[in-house]
């Protein structure tokens, strides 16, 4: 009986460690790759560096999240993606695109490297807008009508701009000199892009739904939940006003604080998430189903729970291994 | 002729996904292990013709697995799309069995394939070896389960069925269904044979155009001695798989051998047109006895016929064709194997004809491997799992029209994505052939 009503919420917990770490760690390479049109040949070479050992790895987290989402809630995968078929489409051939590019930059003829690289930003771009609409649709309850579409659209542009924000931050963090100086000026508009999308969904979200608005504006709920958007706003004015202090000390060879950035943007992402998993829960498919409607028998978690308690510890530990091995700034990729 | 509904759309669109990415693992769960060896070779015999063997093969294993991954993940939403009956009926056992591919393989390849690739200079040597073998190791788990999943929706085991759903009684039971030792076995050698004529090939391409350094000779012996070593046993498994479709799925059998009524003393037909209007094969060319022969091993053996199966068999013709496909190819394979590898051995290098068959099977692998696949999965039919679920029953709601215009959508990029993929291979082939300073550019990624 109570393993009915715990195991549930254990998963809905696992599927939403997943789909952050997605967020974060796609997020960034995504944004790379948004950002790649913006750089200058070499440039491109240097930021697809640093994240080339990654990106495999970076993805894996979206399949283990949809595929605790499947296994777990197969109810609501049905649904979910049902509702979202045709943005998941986009999305898809969107991250084939940009996943295969990769390597066909560097590995077909000369001539075909331009048409790679703007598959590549192109792929990156659309799998960003999709994954934000995906998002947009699921929080109005994939809701009928022009304003709920154009919520979708407005979360499709919000979600990209805080990937770019990821990727510009991260390219501060592993890159140096001229690429570094562009980056910085990357971030600057990513955050106020970011910042509009943050504020504008806050907005419409508790306006979308009367059962959200309830969760957040009664008492004593709102006052608990107040530091949320207050240490948003915090980590929003600290990158305004930290970005070009540190464009400055860069420009005079000093590097100190450059992962700042990229660590204040992976704060906001983690508020916000928090946020939108508090609207959320308990329910899984926002007006029709919560958790434990959705989930699967409690045998079959049992089973998977037994495993992903041994292994997500040991995935975590060889996830910090490989980025220890390639810690600093990005070199060129090489085989040898 | 089938029409368009959603349920068979739902079908091509997910058969479409599925072959294309079987396409990419099958090279890169036996490439991975054929590196390490290149490696340990190298690291053995400090020979720089291995380091340069592995050199070259790591880029097409780079490109492989890309390919493979972006492939992948279509599938990880395709599963709910396409068939929300599956999860809804075997979620007891599909769930955990495809959540432990993902914990315990997915992560493993996906993150040591960095190291593998780009850590050569920022790890020790043994470091590097052991991350290229936790590469091969991660493909080769995955493997194992998705083939568990695989064999047990063949031929269910370890379960009890509760008003249409399934219980798990035993996991052994599940894991180590009947077909599974059989298919995981012929589905390992299938990918070894398609990485040793896709090596072989390769080779026997640079080697044509005079590119005749260490490495080109080494990789060379290399794919012809696996494939000449790995073809009679993969006969032999092949065989015994037979055997075991005999006894766990008649009807499957039955549409392979074209019998369509029960018989003691099949014939093993050459050639057949199977006609299901008439329940008979047209313009039959067998040879008699042979099938009794070689399934019950008694020529005058019994075997059960598709008449015993009405409304519950799959249809004949393409089960009985891709059968013939993926035993042509496998003979093919035996004789350019057996041949190269007899004149490598006594003269050190192929005649030019032994060197031309080989680039034309480069990619014959594939062909043996989704013919194969399409036996064993469309003759399956009309099951999803074995005498449990139809595949009609766990078919989705999407709409035809949204189904058809992404199913062509996919299909023309994989189209793309196809050619692209074959291109290159032999470009970076031809490359690797060019004096070294044209070719220092472009070592990235």
């Amino acid at each position: 009986m109570t393993a009915e009503l715990v195991l549930p919420v254990i998963f809905a917990g696992l599927m939403a460690i997943s789909l952050l770490a997605y967020v974060i760690l796609d997020g960034y390479d995504l944004g790379v790759g948004v950002l790649l049109p913006l750089g200058s040949d070499e440039q491109r070479d240097t930021m697809i560096a640093s994240i080339g050992p990654f990106w495999d790895a970076n993805e894996t987290w979206l399949v283990l999240g949809v595929g605790l989402l499947l296994v777990a809630f197969p109810m609501a995968h049905g649904i979910i993606l049902g509702e979202l078929y045709l943005p998941v489409a986009l999305m898809l051939l969107g991250l084939i695109l940009r996943g295969v590019a990769f390597d066909f930059r560097v590995k077909a003829q000369a001539h075909h490297q331009p048409a790679w690289n703007a598959a590549f930003a192109a792929g990156s771009l659309l799998a960003a807008v999709s994954q934000g609409v995906m998002l947009g649709r699921y929080l109005t309850g994939f809701a009928p009508g022009a304003a709920a579409w154009g919520f979708a659209l407005l979360a499709g542009i919000g979600l990209t701009a805080g990937y770019v924000l990821l990727g510009a931050g991260w390219l501060i963090m592993k890159t140096e000199g001229e690429l570094q100086q562009r980056a910085v000026r990357w971030a600057q508009r990513a955050l106020l892009g970011t910042g509009l999308a943050v504020l504008l969904v806050s907005i419409a979200t508790p306006l979308a739904s009367a059962r959200i608005a309830a969760k957040w504006f009664a008492l004593p709920d709102f006052l608990l939940l107040l530091p949320l958007p207050l240490a948003s706003l915090a980590l929003f004015v600290l990158l305004a006003i930290s970005l070009p202090r540190l464009a400055a000390r860069q420009a005079a060879g000093n590097d100190n604080f450059c992962w700042l950035p990229f660590a204040a943007t992976v704060g906001i992402v983690l508020l916000s998430f928090w946020g939108l998993a508090y609207s959320v829960f308990p329910e899984i498919v926002i007006g029709r189903l919560d958790i434990w409607q959705a989930a699967s028998d409690a045998e079959a978690l049992r089973v998977i729970l037994a495993g992903a308690i041994v292994v997500l510890p040991c995935i975590a530990g060889y996830t910090v291994f490989a980025y220890r091995v390639f810690r600093g700034k990005a070199r060129g990729l090489s085989y040898s | 002729m089938e029409s368009l509904d959603p349920v068979t759309l739902a079908r091509i669109q997910f058969a479409a996904n599925i072959s294309f990415h079987i396409l990419f693992p099958t090279i890169s769960i036996a490439m991975g292990w054929v590196l390490l060896y290149f490696k340990t070779r190298f690291d053995r015999s400090g020979d720089a013709a291995w380091l340069d063997a592995y050199g070259f093969w790591v880029k097409i294993f780079a490109l492989t697995f890309a390919l493979g991954v972006v492939s992948g993940i279509t599938m990880s939403f395709q599963f709910g799309t396409n068939w929300p009956g599956y999860m809804q009926h075997v979620g007891n056992v599909a769930g955990p069995l495809l959540a432990y591919e993902v914990l315990t393989a997915f992560f493993l390849e996906a993150t040591f394939l960095g190291v593998m690739l780009f850590g050569r200079s920022r790890v020790s040597n043994r470091v590097h070896t052991l991350a290229t073998f936790l590469v091969a190791f991660g493909t080769t788990v995955s493997a194992f389960w998705i083939i568990a999943l695989n064999s047990w929706m063949q031929t269910p085991a370890g379960v009890s069925v509760v008003g249409g759903k399934v219980h798990v009684v035993s996991w052994l039971a599940v894991i180590f269904n009947p077909s599974m030792p059989y298919r995981l076995t012929h589905m390992l050698l299938a990918s070894g044979l398609t990485v040793a004529f896709l090596v072989a090939g390769v080779s026997a391409y640079r080697w044509l155009r005079g590119d005749r350094v260490a490495s080109v000779n080494a990789a060379l012996k290399t794919g012809v001695t696996l494939a000449a070593v790995l073809i009679p046993l993969q006969i032999l498994v092949g065989d015994a798989h037979g055997l075991n479709t005999f006894h766990h799925q008649p009807a499957k059998l039955a549409a392979i051998e074209g019998v369509w009524h029960t018989e003691r003393g099949a014939p093993l037909q050459l050639f057949a047109l199977p006609d299901e209007a008439t329940q008979s094969n047209r313009y039959a060319l067998g040879i008699p006895k042979l099938a009794s022969l070689i399934i019950t091993h008694s020529s005058d053996g019994e075997i059960r016929g598709l008449n015993e199966f009405a409304g519950a068999h799959p249809p004949v013709a393409k089960v009985f064709w891709s059968f013939r496909v993926m035993v042509a190819v496998g003979m093919a394979m035996l004789l350019a194997s057996w041949l190269t590898a007899w004149q490598l051995r006594r003269r050190g290098e192929p005649a030019p004809w032994q060197a031309r068959l080989l680039v034309a099977m480069t990619f014959s692998g594939w062909l043996a491997t989704l013919a194969g696949w399409y036996v064993t999965e469309i003759g399956r039919q009309p099951w999803l799992v074995t005498g449990i679920l139809r595949t009609a029953d766990a078919a989705s709601s999407v709409g035809g029209g949204m189904i058809l215009s992404t199913l062509l959508m996919y299909l023309a990029l994989y189209v793309v994505l196809l050619a692209s993929y074959v291109s290159v291979v032999f470009y970076l082939a031809r490359k690797a052939g060019k004096p070294l300073a044209a070719n220092l550019e472009g070592v990235t990624a």
